[in-house]
């Protein structure tokens, strides 16, 4: 048993401070469980009593019996909190999580109060996460105990962020690209839960395979350095790091301290942990939606797969700057692909085929492609496209006279087929094949990226993101080999 | 910040812990100076040595290059009158001229949040300016200690240059994995400078060090 079970699989949370407002944070994160799918025991409480969304609120939790919560989901002022904390240890609750603002993010009045609650949560064994969080996410028993919106849908990437709108990024994200969450926790101030513990549980979690976080000050360093390094032991981690400080150049007086940036430490720490670490945002999330839907490559060679010049060229470019190789292709492969494709084509990578496809080439080539030993990584490029003339033609006023009707949905089944292909020859073959259109973002409904979604894939929005994922994907499987051989 | 080892003892404590580091000798006069040169080969590199004296080369405290024995003893002597009263008590260093195109720096550095670091990075002076560098935790595996190389930008640089061999990856390893060693068994040594690190037929040797104690 983790002290954080009851944060994540709770069996029944009391919100505290569940006003009848629907502008207050008390009613928002009533709302958000109820509206989730919780199953679990909900117990409004507060002052006021009443009724709220239909539920009886208690006016105190001493009226509340004996262990019928062991989360507590804190809205009320800090004045209230250390008697809630202690009222609610009383009745068995194990965790509370504060989403009260106004402690050491506001001074030295909330740096005392904020002191003053570790301690009454320590004094009653009792967990304390935040205060000053957003909330925590946990799919696997839809719960939704959060301030503000997004519930994202359920999968394997656990999520821990330092600010609580970083980690709404996250969950639209995921909400935007089909690749689900397990567990999503903000940290808020972490004054006395911090990073490293809610990553130690990530690490342990069977509905987790792959961690991310967006940290700011990691606090006691070994510890994460510690933690880093039993999670990607286990899984893939990715860490987005915001808000490097001047501290580490306080030591100045030698050139190496000149040099320690914390922002350069931090990397190498990373770097040495095997922690995939991201630049921004989108990179951070690439990265994880990328390990939580493809196998890792057993090699750097890339050949990418293309119906459009342009992007082929942009990509081969960023494969050649990235620890990725750009393969040259096979005389053997170059000798098959021959057979397979009129004369116009690349006959170099990227394999463009550059206009010559028949109904079957895009499949046909992917296969033939991904099964050949030198191939370690496959990025297929031109999805959506015959599926964005077909939209075109559907709201165009000749549809579906002409002969419109037949060919878009020709074009439409065409897209969906090379997505079907690109996961049917990734799982036969164990190796990655990625995916890439900015129409997984532009058009969602777009024929190409929905059936990559529904694959249970990620339609990476460009090529060249798709190419710095799998980059990630490689660091940890060649860290892994190298490991393995020492 | 605490007390600054001089140059001498802190090239002794690096080397004790297996730094490759070029060979001093010390020397309290300009004829002592000609002997040690004589013992050491031309040409030879000498530097006014003391406890308090930190930024040699920004003072003019280094001459390098003598090829004679004339050109060391006047060297030396300038040297020596060049001290000031608040470098307290003075004497020289002599040292073989190293040469090689290629410099390292590398270093311990204890990090507020993290504790004991090993660094490095390319050298010379714009050391700063590229910031191409690379930090690991100790202690290191020697794992940590190739990575550490291998994540370099400038990989190019540590392959054949200008007629030099290709930089010994494995001779670099083991002074990083040396300095985290010093790092676990000095608790009181705050930061450790190896700069340069000087690449002579592929193979490092530190010329200067600068041992700061907490």
């Amino acid at each position: 048993m983790n002290p954080l079970d009851p944060l994540f699989e709770p069996q029944g949370i009391i919100v505290a401070g569940a006003s009848a407002h629907p502008g207050k944070f008390g009613f928002v994160t009533l709302h958000n469980i109820l509206s989730c799918g919780y199953e679990g025991r909900v117990l409004p409480v507060s002052l006021e009593g009443g009724e709220v969304l239909g539920r009886r609120v208690a006016t105190s939790v001493d009226d509340l019996p004996d262990g019928a919560a062991d989360l507590v989901f804190v809205c009320t002022p800090p004045s209230a909190n250390p008697e809630l904390l202690a009222a609610c240890a009383r009745r068995g609750v194990k965790v509370a999580f504060v989403a009260t603002a106004g402690y050491a993010e506001a001074g030295a009045d909330g740096e005392r109060a904020q002191a003053e609650l570790v301690a009454v949560a320590a004094a009653h064994g009792m967990v304390l996460a935040g205060p000053n969080g957003q909330g925590v996410v946990s799919t696997p028993v839809s719960l939704c105990a959060q301030i503000v919106a997004p519930y994202p849908p359920a999968g394997r990437i656990g999520i821990v962020s330092q600010s609580g709108n970083l980690l709404s990024s996250f969950l639209d994200l995921s909400i935007d690209s089909g690749v689900g969450v397990s567990r999503a926790v903000s940290a808020g101030n972490a004054a006395a839960t911090t990073v490293a513990d809610y990553l130690d549980y990530l690490a342990d979690d069977a509905a987790t395979a792959v961690s991310l976080a967006y940290v700011e000050s990691v606090g006691d360093g070994r510890r994460f350095y510690d933690v880093a390094r039993r999670t990607t032991d286990r899984q893939p981690l990715v860490v987005l790091q915001g808000g490097s400080t001047a501290g580490g150049r306080r030591a100045a007086a030698s050139h190496t301290g000149s040099l320690a940036s914390d922002a350069r430490v931090f990397a190498g720490v990373c770097r040495q942990d095997g922690v995939a670490r991201a630049e921004t945002v989108e990179e951070a999330f690439d990265a994880a939606a990328v390990f939580a839907t493809t196998p890792l490559p057993a090699g750097p060679n890339v050949v990418v797969v293309t119906t459009v010049g342009g992007w082929g060229v942009l990509t081969a470019d960023a494969v050649t700057r990235s620890d990725l190789t750009l393969l040259e292709l096979p005389a053997d492969l170059l000798a098959a692909l021959d057979d397979q494709l009129p004369a116009r084509w690349s006959r170099n990578n990227p394999i463009d085929l550059a206009g010559s496809e028949t109904r079957d080439t895009v499949t046909e080539v992917l296969d033939l492609v991904a099964r050949h030993d030198a191939v370690h990584a496959v990025v297929f490029l031109g999805i959506g496209i015959q599926s964005n003339e077909a939209r075109m033609m559907r709201e165009g006023p000749y549809f579906p006279e002409h002969g419109l009707g037949r060919v878009v949905e020709f074009h439409e089944r065409q897209d969906a087929r090379y997505a079907e292909a690109a996961a049917a020859i990734s799982a036969a073959t164990g190796k990655p094949i990625l995916v890439a259109s900015e129409l997984a973002v532009t058009d969602r409904d777009n024929a190409g990226p929905r059936a990559v979604r529904e694959a249970g894939g990620y339609c990476v929005p460009s090529a060249t993101r798709a190419v710095r994922a799998l980059e990630h994907l490689w660091h940890r499987a060649r860290r892994r080999r190298r490991m393995d051989a020492e | 910040m605490g007390s600054t080892l001089s140059e001498r003892a802190s090239l002794e404590l690096v080397a004790r812990y297996g730094v490759p580091t070029v060979p001093v000798r010390r020397a309290t006069t300009p004829d002592d100076a000609v002997n040690a040169a004589a013992e050491l080969g031309y040409p030879v590199v000498v530097k006014l040595h003391g406890e308090g004296i930190a930024h040699k080369t920004e003072r003019g405290l280094v001459r390098l290059d003598l090829a004679s024995p004339d050109a060391v003893r006047d060297a030396a002597a300038s040297l020596l009158a060049a001290a000031r009263p608040d470098d307290g008590a003075v004497d020289l260093v002599v040292a073989p001229m190293v040469v090689g195109s290629r410099e390292l720096i590398a270093g311990v550095h204890t990090d507020e949040q993290f504790g004991r670091c090993v660094m490095v990075g390319f050298g010379g002076v714009l050391t700063e300016a590229r910031g191409d560098v690379a930090f690991r935790l100790a202690p290191l595996t020697g794992f940590d200690a190739a990575d550490m190389l291998d994540e370099l930008r400038a990989q190019a640089f540590l392959g054949p240059v200008r007629g030099e061999p290709a930089v010994d990856r494995g001779a670099v390893s083991e002074v990083l994995l040396a300095l985290a060693h010093l790092a676990a068994e000095e608790p009181d040594v705050h930061s450790v400078d190896v700069n340069p690190l000087v690449i002579v037929d592929g193979r490092p040797v530190a010329v200067d060090a600068l041992v700061v104690r907490a």
